[in-house]
């Protein structure tokens, strides 16, 4: 066996589970924050207990995003060594500074918070919870920033046998970066509007804490319609950024297999599942319009897989297929969320019609999860592209035997522990703000 | 600008230093979970909560130890951690079991639930600080790594051998050394933590009994590295630069007047001040006999991995150096008024 492929599919196991917590820690902290704000401005209690119950599940979605997060560091080392050798350079100084800038802030501020209720000034409990929420931003830069470097890799220079740091300023500046930043931030606040608006319908739905779970959504409806904007905006300008960084990428992610100029946009297309060349079916062209979505003109060229060497090719199908849906869901949010907007007031009273809040937690989790196979499969066959391959970026001393124990153990702990995870946050959910004891009873 | 390399030898193993030195007593306390804990729902929540607060802020030095591995010195972050694959990983599962553990066992009143947890808790502590024992050991024993040329890789420094050649007797004794510190180190900071009540009383006197113990495996231990020259890469820079035994001297007296803390002066918070020095001083005493290496190799002297093969480049140095001359003392100011804020006295007895 490959032990490539089976790094690979170990790498993607650890963060595939890793971003099933990763945006609620970042979208449900500025939640708490701001009612937690209100508590400090108004004295109201109504905020605090807000602040407290969505606090709980902040706390164990909190913890599991934390242990997943270990993994992934160290995975570099243990299963992409020549990776680390060739760009650690670049790469490792970004996730050195993720970890001072951002983790000691995030880890040493959510204990003053989950330990602080009643023991330290009001107002300074709540800028804890505040720093908790920049901290997670910040995080969320940098890794980004790392990643963005592998998918337009600048401000290097080709030095002997590895990749050095040429500009740091362009690095930081990496406009691939920076749209994967705003994209992924945006997601996360909107998974958390309406994760909020979800469990919020179904105390509303049994006619629990009415009061409590109708202020909770409409907050939430407030996240949900202005983040489900700012996603398809940045979304947009992400893809134009990848038509112009990345085509292989985008002939991916729209199965283009003819570069042509006013290129059409094929409302029904039905890629190969081989890595043959063309689309088993394809209908409905809108002519120019793909070139209009890539390069705001009509008339532009759009490069097609039939521009990129055989071997250099993505595999189409689950890049296209993931960003389909990640883009249809997409605009399901917008919709959602611009009719909730109105509703907002009358939403306690909307009897059945509360479930399709309910049901629509799960959907901003995949489109998150499917945005990432988009990003991380269309970008292969390279680890960094154009500059090194993934299947030369393993580590040569690693047998395919030990990665497989590996996997196999981990696939039985992140299991165990993200079900016991999402079973306990449910439960919490479920309960709601009536049990208010102490933290660690 | 080459100081900066030796700069970031010294601060890379000032950080896992700093890491052994606070995880080490939630490793510690965990491992007491079946001795202290046996009797009490009570006594166990306690030990949680007396760690509770900060083993997340603990585990991040390991993450920017293994960080700052990865920005100043990439290729011996490769080749270390890809030699030492299994074990990392097992360390790695470890500390995800672990930290799971502080937060899920209090969702639910099981008692049955609450027990598999605690087993959890205590087999991951005890298995983490047995690996990072034997891993440490294995450095300054150097590890079985050939620089050799790789298929389309140019060359790399290959690990030629097996997991069960980690586990050389002196490499276990390094664990059981890690292991009983970790216990002495955790008894400690419980009875330092606690309100006067039997659990205080009862770790204590834990501390009391194992810090013996302790002191026999280490001397034991330093002897086998020294006398017996299992480590030919520790001695040389000592006999170099005789000032450096200065820190296992400063380690000798930290690690005694933990000691006297405990049977002199029923201290426990002092006691384990000074094991955190000692902890801390024992760290460097090992990673500056390795200099210039960083991984030295004990098959082949041409294959030691040194600082000027393993290192970034002076930008990415200079950079990371600003970084974490701003960043860490900040860190360590919040990080120690949050422990002030949060170290209030746990309740035992209700």
């Amino acid at each position: 066996m490959d032990p490539i492929i089976l790094s690979r599919l170990q790498f993607a196991l650890a963060t595939i589970v890793h971003f099933f917590f990763v945006p609620l820690t970042i979208g449900l902290s500025l939640f708490i924050a701001i009612m937690e704000t209100r508590y400090v401005r108004t004295g109201d209690e109504k905020f605090k207990i807000q602040a407290k119950f969505w606090g709980k599940i902040f706390l164990i979605n909190f913890v599991l995003g934390v242990v997943t997060g270990i993994a992934l560091e160290f995975q570099f080392g243990t299963n992409w060594a020549l990776y680390s050798k060739y760009v650690g350079d670049i790469f490792g100084s970004l996730l050195a500074i993720e970890a001072t800038l951002a983790f000691f802030l995030e880890s040493t501020f959510i204990a003053v918070w989950a330990f602080g209720w009643e023991k330290i000034p009001k107002k300074l409990h709540c800028a804890a919870i505040w720093l908790v929420f920049f901290a997670g931003t910040i995080s969320a830069l940098w890794i980004l920033l790392a990643n963005g470097f592998m998918q337009h890799p600048v401000g290097y220079e080709h030095v002997g046998d590895r990749y050095i740091l040429k500009s740091f300023t362009e690095v930081l500046t990496n406009t691939y970066g920076w749209h994967m930043y705003l994209h992924t931030v945006c997601g996360a606040f909107l998974l958390t509007g309406f994760l909020v608006m979800g469990i919020s319908a179904w105390h509303l739905y049994f006619g629990q804490n009415k009061e409590f779970f109708h202020a909770s959504f409409k907050l939430a409806s407030c996240f949900a319609l202005c983040f489900s904007i700012l996603s398809v905006i940045v979304g947009h300008q992400l893809g134009q950024v990848t038509a112009k960084y990345q085509p292989s990428k985008l002939a991916a992610m729209e199965s283009v297999w003819v570069t042509e100029e006013n290129s059409p946009m094929y409302l029904i297309v039905i890629p190969k599942f081989t890595s043959e060349e063309g689309n088993l079916v394809q209908a409905l062209p809108l002519p120019g319009v793909l070139s209009f979505l890539t390069t705001n003109s009509f008339s532009q060229t759009v490069t097609g897989m039939d521009q990129i060497k055989p071997d250099e090719r993505p595999l189409v199908w689950p890049v296209f297929y993931s960003f389909r849906i990640m883009a249809t869901l997409g605009f399901l949010f917008l919709a959602v969320a611009v009719v909730t907007i109105f509703l907002r007031r009358i939403v306690p009273t909307l009897g059945w019609g509360l479930w399709v809040y309910i049901l629509l937690i799960p959907l901003p989790y995949i489109t998150m999860q499917l945005g990432w196979i988009v990003t991380e499969m269309g970008r292969q066959p390279w680890i960094v592209y154009k500059l090194l391959k993934t299947a030369d970026a393993g580590s040569p001393p690693v047998d395919w035997y030990q990665v497989l124990i590996t996997l196999l153990v981990m696939a039985a702990i992140y299991a165990l522990i993200s079900i016991t995870g999402f079973v306990m946050m449910i439960r919490t959910a479920l309960k709601g703000p009536q049990d208010m004891t102490e933290h660690y009873a | 600008m080459e100081w900066l390399l030796d700069v970031w030898f010294v601060l890379w193993g000032v950080l896992w230093g700093v890491y052994f030195l606070l995880d080490g007593y939630d490793f510690g306390i965990s491992m007491w979970l079946p001795l202290l804990g046996a009797g009490s729902e009570r006594e166990r929540t306690a030990m949680y909560q007396a760690t509770g607060p900060f083993w997340d802020g603990n585990e991040v030095w390991l993450i920017t130890a293994g960080g700052v591995t990865f920005a100043a010195f990439p290729l011996a972050y490769a080749v270390l951690f890809s030699s030492l694959y299994t074990p990392l990983l097992i360390l790695l599962f470890c500390l995800i079991l672990r930290g799971v553990v502080y937060e899920l066992r209090f969702q639910v009143f099981n008692r049955w639930y609450r027990l598999i947890c605690d087993g959890i808790s205590f087999l991951a502590s005890l298995v983490a600080a047995l690996l990072l024992g034997v891993a440490f050991s294995n450095l300054f024993r150097g590890l079985p790594i050939q620089l050799q040329d790789v298929q389309g890789a140019g060359q790399f420094y290959m690990y030629q051998g097996n997991i069960l050649n980690l586990l050389h007797p002196y490499c276990l004794l390094g664990g059981v050394v890690f292991i009983l510190l970790f216990l002495v180190h955790g008894a400690l900071y419980l009875s330092w933590r606690v309100e006067k009540s039997e659990l205080k009383n009862k770790a204590f006197y834990m501390a009391k009994i194992t810090w013996p113990l302790f002191l026999i495996a280490f001397l034991v231990y330093v002897a086998f590295t020294f006398l017996w020259a299992f480590a030919p890469f520790l001695e040389g820079n000592y006999l170099k630069v005789p000032i450096l035994f200065a820190l296992p001297a400063l380690c000798a007296v930290l690690f005694l007047l933990s000691g006297y803390y405990i049977y002199f002066k029923n201290s426990p918070g002092r006691a384990v001040l000074a094991s955190c020095g000692g902890i801390l001083t024992f760290t460097l005493t090992g990673v500056m006999g390795m200099y210039p290496n960083l991984i030295p190799s004990r098959i082949d002297p041409a294959s030691n991995l040194t600082i000027q093969a393993g290192a970034s480049t002076i930008p990415t140095l200079t950079i990371m150096f600003c970084v974490a001359g701003v960043m860490v003392p900040v860190v360590i100011i919040y990080q120690i008024w949050a422990h002030k804020k949060l170290s209030w006295e746990v309740k035992a007895d209700y």
